[in-house]
């Protein structure tokens, strides 16, 4: 990639929306709209991994991402609690580096998970792996249900509020870059090939499982990244946040993005984020002045005719396979 | 306790058969076109709406028995079928060619679209609605296990569609087009066969055995809800993949694998529901990749 | 070069955004009052009640020449059923829309991600039907206006030992609703307080959206327990009921005010005879109040008004009540005056404790040839 100039770009969007923000044009409503978009870019980007680049199809994506939030909230509550006795000594820590840490532990679990389910199910193919991901995903939630000590029905309550803009913003753009930098080393080249074609891919000497186990597991990584940024932003964590129908909300935004291509999910989560609130305004605006009664309840409605027409008149999803400039493959591999 | 495990054993018979109906659908769909039709399940929600609708149109005319259950079950199953077709011309065949991934995209927009539009019409609207008794229920105690009609109208009705969709497949000429196009739709479309219409026959067909199965649940849990397709889907959907996706009696014995699962796990590790049902699930297909009879594919160069 | 064009008109639309956002500013001659429910999704059935009570809420406040001369108006927002999207909502109502309170919403989870956006923003918020304690403890801008978890547990538990005479118990709950298992909880330590440890003979949970309950409920009879306790809403009970009939349980079921809405016997029709629940108000009750409100929900949804239309209509009048009772619009103002709360509304008479949890009693009702009959009322 153009480190260089995605670097410029990167920080001249974080300065335009923090200027913005404190100008009091972008008002907490839209802070809140662009932290869940950057969320969800690093869900999508992370899934792209798996599913664009590495060929694979996980549909349970989102019980990383409830890995990440348990794990990471858990570890900050836990903290702040141990924290306020006097025999700890802990107050020299600051917090936001307890959170940062807690943030890259629940990732590293999440991970550890992708790998644990890598192994044995990535033998599998197209939608076998498919269902198996998303049975995956479904235990892990069940399993949360089920344990009163993180509160089970009642969700992960009492997170301290740390995700701001500014950090969600920095993981986000790691996120990109490191992903856009495996995709070009020669693992990325591995997993492309193994997309392309897996039983070619072996017969060249590309050993198929080790690079998909691993492309797993960074999917799995930065997906809980997401979710214990997601936990941190509203405070709470519960299990009906992570199931299938979540999975397939980020799905959703690889292919209609399109597949393999980084600034597609980028854009789509931006796109169709932005999208929802914009209708939440629009049908509330039309039942204000018509009087009609549509009310906001229609607003899925709309979204998913969108959905079916965007995916109709774009196949490929918006970007196709292609990148924005920035974000193209350095010119030595091309 | 004997009494207890004869009831057990009617009870995963009576929620098998509904799931299998589902699932018989969602297979031949999947056979056909290798697309996960996440629609599937609101097609039998649609179904369950549209029996709701002809009780209440022509109960006043008929009165409820088995009569008005024919013409719901028949009106069902068009309701359904009507509901495939559409979303399969409007959403599905512009992508045939396409990578088949976004047609799972407009089929996730399908079943949402659905969802929310049932949800959010005055005229149906997210209430609960009480399902009516078509049919009088009665009761029968069979070695101590209670039994009502409707049980075995379900189990009877599953069975009767099983045996009639296998016969249609392999005994007809429409059912040799179709394995044609499963296997190779190039090579069917250079026999002469007309690809595109066999597809809509399918979606036809799966879509009427969703309205079908719309109607037994109405009938058997007697509360209907526009979002009442999504957890039946994904278990059909499941079904069928255990059974190995594609094939019909698969999916059949998929379904009354994980109704047994559903009713292991609700009986002895309740707190963690569906639990046993997704470990089965990852179990079979590690055992068996393809399901438990689907068959293995070669890779190919 | 085109995806530098998407990433512009992205931009372009959230720039729109910001500038539509901020040019939409209500005038100063009413009040503005955000109203938050899940009115799509699983939920949804619970949201539009909710949102037909403050809709009536307000109108009829309107009618009655607003508060302090100035018209009301309720922006309504859809939460979904979901956290993220509830953590979204208050904040657009808040930041956006300028609300002056907020009543709202239905689910203890989504109300826990809107309490501490309130909380923090000191914007008052009373939630109608989010029964887990901890929605209060967030801070103390937070109100509710139904019971808490432990509260009908332990009443259905005393009613069903002392008041039917059972002597072994069995639970039958939704283990994905915090309500549902809340009420079980309690009422399973309640009762093994009462009857000795194991008579409660079962303690089955279902999954979320199911409408097979026969595996659990074949297990449960089979401990042949003297009552049934089913914490779940309305729609599952009247499932559970009818399933629990075909197999051969004659018992009485036993549940809390989930239950009470006219879609019970609807769908349950003959199988719900023979329970009871807990609940806020009888309809039978002669009070005017709740009298005019079943018959002006009746008239103008053509539906009995259900629990969660009741406390709707119920957290809307307080917080309607304490703007008036405050005179002036600022959240600590609002805040101070609903503390003092002691109304008389549909649910009955309403004064708020410590933990800003409201102090009423509960009544018992029976279903009975497909009415809703007062049995008795409990004091806490």
């Amino acid at each position: 990639m153009n480190f260089p100039k995605f670097l410029v770009a990167s920080v001249a969007f974080y300065a335009i929306v923090q200027v913005l923000s404190m100008l009091g044009i972008f008002n907490g409503y839209m802070m809140i709209i662009i932290n869940k978009s950057l969320i969800y870019v690093i869900l999508a980007v992370s899934l792209n991994l798996i599913n664009g680049i590495t060929g694979q199809f996980s549909l349970g994506h989102m019980g990383f991402a409830a890995v990440g939030a348990y794990v990471s909230g858990t570890i900050t509550t836990l903290f702040f609690k141990l924290r306020a006795p006097r025999e700890f000594s802990l107050d020299a820590l600051p917090a936001e580096l307890v959170f940062f840490c807690a943030i890259v532990v629940g990732g590293l679990v999440a991970a550890f998970i992708g790998v644990l389910i890598g192994f044995p199910s990535l033998r599998l193919k197209g939608d076998y792996l498919a269902i198996v991901t998303l049975g995956f995903g479904e235990i892990i939630k069940s399993v949360i249900n089920g344990i009163d000590y993180v509160g089970g029905p009642r969700g992960l309550l009492g997170i301290a509020p740390f995700s701001n803009f500014t950090v969600i913003f920095i993981f986000a753009f790691l996120t990109i870059v490191i992903i856009r930098n495996v995709i070009e080393s020669s693992h990325g080249r591995a997993m492309l090939a193994i997309r392309e074609n897996e039983l070619a891919a072996d017969l060249a000497g590309v050993d198929s499982t080790r690079y998909k186990v691993t492309g797993f597991a960074m999917g799995a990584f930065f997906a809980g990244i997401a979710g214990g940024l997601l936990a941190h932003l509203i405070q709470m964590a519960h299990p009906t946040q992570y199931g299938f129908l979540a999975s397939a909300m980020v799905l959703i935004l690889v292919y209609a993005g399109g597949m393999g291509s980084l600034t597609g999910s980028i854009i789509a989560a931006f796109l169709l984020t932005f999208l929802t609130e914009a209708l939440r305004l629009g049908v509330d605006w039309v039942h204000e002045i018509t009087k009609l009664p549509i009310g906001t309840e229609w607003t899925m409605v709309i979204y998913a005719l969108l959905l079916i027409l965007i995916m109709l008149f774009k196949p490929d999803g918006l970007m196709g396979m292609r990148e924005a400039k920035i974000l193209q493959l350095g010119r030595k591999h091309a | 306790m004997g009494s207890t495990l004869a009831q057990q054993i009617i009870n995963v018979l009576q929620l098998g058969s509904i799931y299998a109906l589902i699932a018989l659908g969602y297979t031949m769909v999947y056979g056909i076109v290798r697309l996960i039709n996440f629609a599937h399940g609101d097609f039998f929600m649609v179904g369950a709406y549209v029996a709701y609708a002809v009780f209440y149109a022509f109960n006043a005319y008929i009165g409820a028995g088995s009569p008005l259950a024919f013409l719901a079950l028949a009106i069902a199953m068009i309701g359904g079928a009507a509901i495939a077709m559409l979303s399969n011309q409007l959403a599905y065949k512009p992508l045939r060619y396409k990578p088949k991934l976004s047609s799972l995209v407009t089929a996730i927009g399908v079943s949402m679209f659905l969802e929310y539009f049932f949800s959010a019409f005055p005229l149906i609207g997210p209430s609960q609605r009480g399902f009516p008794e078509i049919l009088p229920k009665q009761m029968y105690t069979i070695f101590g296990a209670e039994i009502s009609n409707y049980v075995i109208l379900d189990l009877a009705v599953a069975a009767t569609l099983m045996v009639g969709l296998t016969f249609l497949i392999q005994k007809t000429s429409l059912g040799r087009a179709m394995r044609a196009v499963s296997q190779d739709k190039d090579a069917a479309k250079l026999m002469g066969i007309n690809v595109e219409s066999i597809i809509t026959a399918t979606f036809l067909i799966g879509g009427a055995f969703a309205g079908a199965a719309g109607l037994l649940a109405g009938l058997t849990y007697p509360r209907i809800q526009p979002y009442m397709g999504i957890l039946p889907g994904l278990k059909a959907f499941i079904a069928a993949v255990v059974g190995g996706i594609g094939n019909v009696p698969g999916a059949m014995l998929g379904a009354y694998i994980l109704a047994l699962a559903d009713n292991i796990n609700d009986t002895y590790i309740s707190q963690f529901s569906n639990l046993l049902a997704f470990l089965i699930l990852i179990a079979i297909l590690l055992i068996r990749p393809t399901g438990i009879l689907g068959e293995k594919t070669a890779d190919k160069i | 070069m085109k995806a530098y064009t998407k990433f512009v008109a992205i931009g372009a639309i959230a720039l729109g955004l910001g500038i539509g956002m901020a040019a939409c500013s209500s005038g100063p001659k009413e009040i503005v009052i955000g109203g938050v429910g899940p009115v799509t999704g699983e939920a949804a059935t619970f949201g539009v009640s909710t949102k037909n009570a403050y809709e009536m809420a307000i109108a009829e406040w309107n009618a009655n020449k607003g508060i302090n001369g100035k018209q009301l108006k309720l922006v309504f927002a859809d939460d979904k059923g979901d956290p993220t999207e509830g953590a979204t909502v208050y904040t657009k109502l808040i930041q956006q829309d300028k609300v002056v309170a907020i009543v709202g919403t239905v689910m203890s989870k989504v109300s826990l991600a809107g309490a501490p956006i309130c909380q923090s923003s000191g914007i008052p918020m009373i939630s109608p039907t989010s029964t887990n304690p901890k929605v209060t403890e967030v801070g103390d801008f937070i109100f509710r206006a139904c019971f808490i978890d432990p509260f009908q547990g332990t009443v259905g538990a005393q009613f069903a030992f002392n008041d039917l005479g059972a002597k072994k118990a069995a639970a039958l709950f939704d283990s994905g609703n915090d309500y549902a298992k809340g009420l079980s909880e309690f009422f399973k330590a309640k009762f093994e307080e009462l009857g000795g440890a194991g008579s409660v003979v079962a303690f089955e949970g279902h999954a979320s959206g199911t409408t097979d309950f026969k595996a659990q409920l074949t297990k449960i009879l089979a401990a042949k327990p003297d009552v049934l306790y089913v914490s779940d809403y309305y729609q599952d009970v009247a499932l559970i009921a009818k399933q629990a009939r075909e197999l051969g349980f004659k018992g009485p079921m036993v549940g809390g005010d989930g239950w009470d809405s006219p879609d019970l016997v609807k769908i349950g029709g003959a199988a719900v005879e023979n329970g009871f629940f807990t609940n806020h108000y009888s309809a039978e009750d002669t009070r005017p109040i709740v009298q005019d409100f079943v018959k002006k929900y009746t008239a103008k949804y053509g539906a009995a008004p259900d629990a969660l239309a009741t406390l709707g209509y119920d957290a809307m009048t307080l917080m309607l009540d304490a703007i008036k009772r405050a005179g002036k619009t600022d959240g600590k103002s609002i805040r101070d005056a609903l503390k003092a709360a002691d109304l008389a509304v549909v649910s009955g008479q309403v004064k708020f404790d410590a933990s800003r949890n409201p102090v009423k009693s509960a009544v018992i009702i029976e279903i009975k040839d497909g009415k809703q009959v007062y049995k008795t009322t409990v004091n806490p």
